[in-house]
């Protein structure tokens, strides 16, 4: 417990230390909301008010900057450099680092959440979500789906050169697919289907439901579950092929 | 007694056989030097004992435990500096090692590891603002911090200048004075010469060789007595040197010529590994 904290903390430091990192992950979800707030935050979409629509998209886009690109690009670089191996070497256990890694993660989307909230308030005249509890179980049912699916990303990726772009190719898309910016209503056909597959979707879903129409985690289960499973599979996948030593030669 | 033992150790990577069968002992307390052209199976051992990798077949005992199967415990009792592991870039030295010193039960005080390994300038410097020599002795830091009674260096001064060098052998003469074992690797001879209580030399996976650098080198029983006489270079090989030498100069006195260039010496180590690890090369 003690080295679980310790290790927590030096992961907080690293993130927040890492410029890139930090920026990525933490402000450009916020540097959006700021953006299409101010662009059509007054329209009605879907028959909300736009701003209100915008912060479940962020919650979302949010979710996949931090939990799945950021960890799996930090992951990878770590791997690749040998830093991963090092630590292997030491007495800190494996599910100890991995602990700290997610619980890390957790914390940023957490501040990540507040602060869009917080600015949606502020600026947007957005209410502070009534369903708390509800908001922090699909938010948490979210980070961890996401973390698990950078886990299991790690193993197909080789360089940590060409980690940003593989993961920037994978999480750009699906942030636009699922509706994070957007309604995905107005896609076309083709975009919708494939929207209806990944987990972004039915996570932001979920989190429209719970801000926009004061609604329960509960009483979305299949939304839910899809999500869920998304975050079973990644984490069989991540526990069978994560690595934590360097692609050689 | 004993800090480490493998015995027929054998590893494969597909159809390369890097390890064919060795078998060797560590003594505590000892510098225990693999020596060993590239290719020779030096890493893959070092891997193998610091429980990286799993062997085909062989037993290994590190410290009293198999290190495959061997957890933290185990790993609080070593130290392992690899040919290149970077650290966090963003971290100061002292923050690099406060860090590790959290995953010991037992560190050593971080003050004492930035002393130690001579970086007391730069404690605190990003880790990406040192030069390549200041990163491995921040790597040699980061495998002591733990305290630990065994320390494996994987080519520990690979890349170094000649006086960075000789710092790193006075840091791992001053580790051997606090009683740690350590198994080094390394291609320089002179390094093994300097460090080594003993050798082994590995070369295409097999074990060639062992023992002190001095017993090895003394494995060739001849002196090499070397000399010019009227620009002809004469070289003497004799199980006798003091009578060679004493007949010899007693000749030249006598008959007025002048032994030039004259040279009495022992083939070294770098001669005894240079006739082990190549004579069958093309």
């Amino acid at each position: 417990m003690r080295v679980l904290w310790h290790e927590l903390r030096a992961q907080q430091l690293l993130f927040w230390r890492s410029r890139e990192l930090a920026f990525f992950t933490f402000l450009l979800p916020i540097g959006f909301f700021v953006l299409l707030g101010s662009v059509y935050g007054e329209d009605e979409i879907e028959g909300v008010k736009g701003s209100r629509y915008l912060l479940a998209g962020l919650l979302g886009y949010g979710v996949a900057a931090t939990a799945f690109a950021g960890l799996s690009i930090s992951l990878v670089i770590r791997r690749e450099e040998g830093i991963l191996k090092r630590l292997r070497a030491t007495p800190l256990p494996p599910a100890t680092a991995i602990a700290a890694m997610l619980g890390s993660t957790l914390v940023v989307y957490a501040l990540e959440a507040v602060a869009l909230i917080a600015i949606g308030r502020a600026f947007f005249d957005v209410p502070v979500p009534d369903r708390l509890l509800s908001l922090a179980l699909v938010l948490l049912l979210g980070a961890l789906t996401f973390a698990a699916l950078g886990l299991a990303l790690t193993a197909f990726i080789r360089s940590g050169e060409g980690s940003s772009a593989v993961v920037n190719a994978i999480y750009l898309p699906m942030t636009f697919i699922s509706g994070s910016f957007f309604s995905p209503h107005s896609f076309p056909r083709a975009l919708e289907l494939i929207g209806e597959i990944l987990p972004l979707t039915h996570f932001i879903r979920v989190v429209r439901y719970v801000l926009l129409e004061h609604g329960q985690i509960w009483s979305r289960p299949g939304a839910v579950s899809i999500v869920a499973a998304w975050g079973v599979g990644g984490a069989i996948v991540a526990i069978r092929y994560f690595r934590w030593e360097p692609r050689e030669g | 007694m004993t800090a480490a033992a493998v015995s027929e150790l054998r590893k494969a990577y597909g159809s390369f056989e890097a390890l064919r069968g060795v078998t060797f002992e560590i003594h505590a307390g000892e510098v225990f030097g693999l020596l060993g052209p590239n290719g020779a199976g030096k890493t893959t051992t070092v891997e193998i004992l610091a429980g990286y990798r799993r062997r085909d077949s062989g037993t290994a005992s590190v410290l009293g435990e198999d290190p495959e199967r061997a957890g933290s415990a185990w790993r609080e009792r070593i130290g392992v500096v690899l040919q290149s592991s970077a650290t966090y870039a963003n971290l100061t030295v002292a923050e690099s090692l406060r860090l590790f010193a959290g995953y010991y039960a037992k560190p050593r005080p971080v003050d004492e590891v930035v002393e130690l390994v001579g970086l007391q300038d730069k404690r605190r410097a990003r880790v990406r603002t040192l030069s390549g020599g200041q990163k491995r002795r921040l790597d040699l830091g980061l495998a002591l911090v733990g305290d630990p009674e065994l320390l494996f260096l994987d080519e520990p001064t690979t890349g170094f200048d000649p006086a960075a060098r000789r710092a790193a052998w006075e840091t791992i003469r001053s580790l051997r004075a606090l009683g740690k074992t350590i198994l080094l690797t390394t291609h320089y001879l002179d390094e093994a010469e300097q460090l080594c209580d003993r050798v082994a030399v590995l070369r295409e996976g097999r074990l060639e060789a062992i023992g002190a650098p001095a017993e090895l080198a003394g494995a060739e029983p001849a002196t090499e007595i070397r000399y010019r006489r009227e620009g002809e270079r004469l070289l003497v090989r004799t199980e006798d040197p003091t009578r060679e030498l004493h007949e010899l100069t007693g000749r030249a006195l006598a008959e007025g010529w002048r032994l030039e260039e004259l040279e009495v010496r022992r083939p070294s180590l770098e001669e005894v590994y240079l006739s082990l690890t190549e004579t069958e090369r093309e």
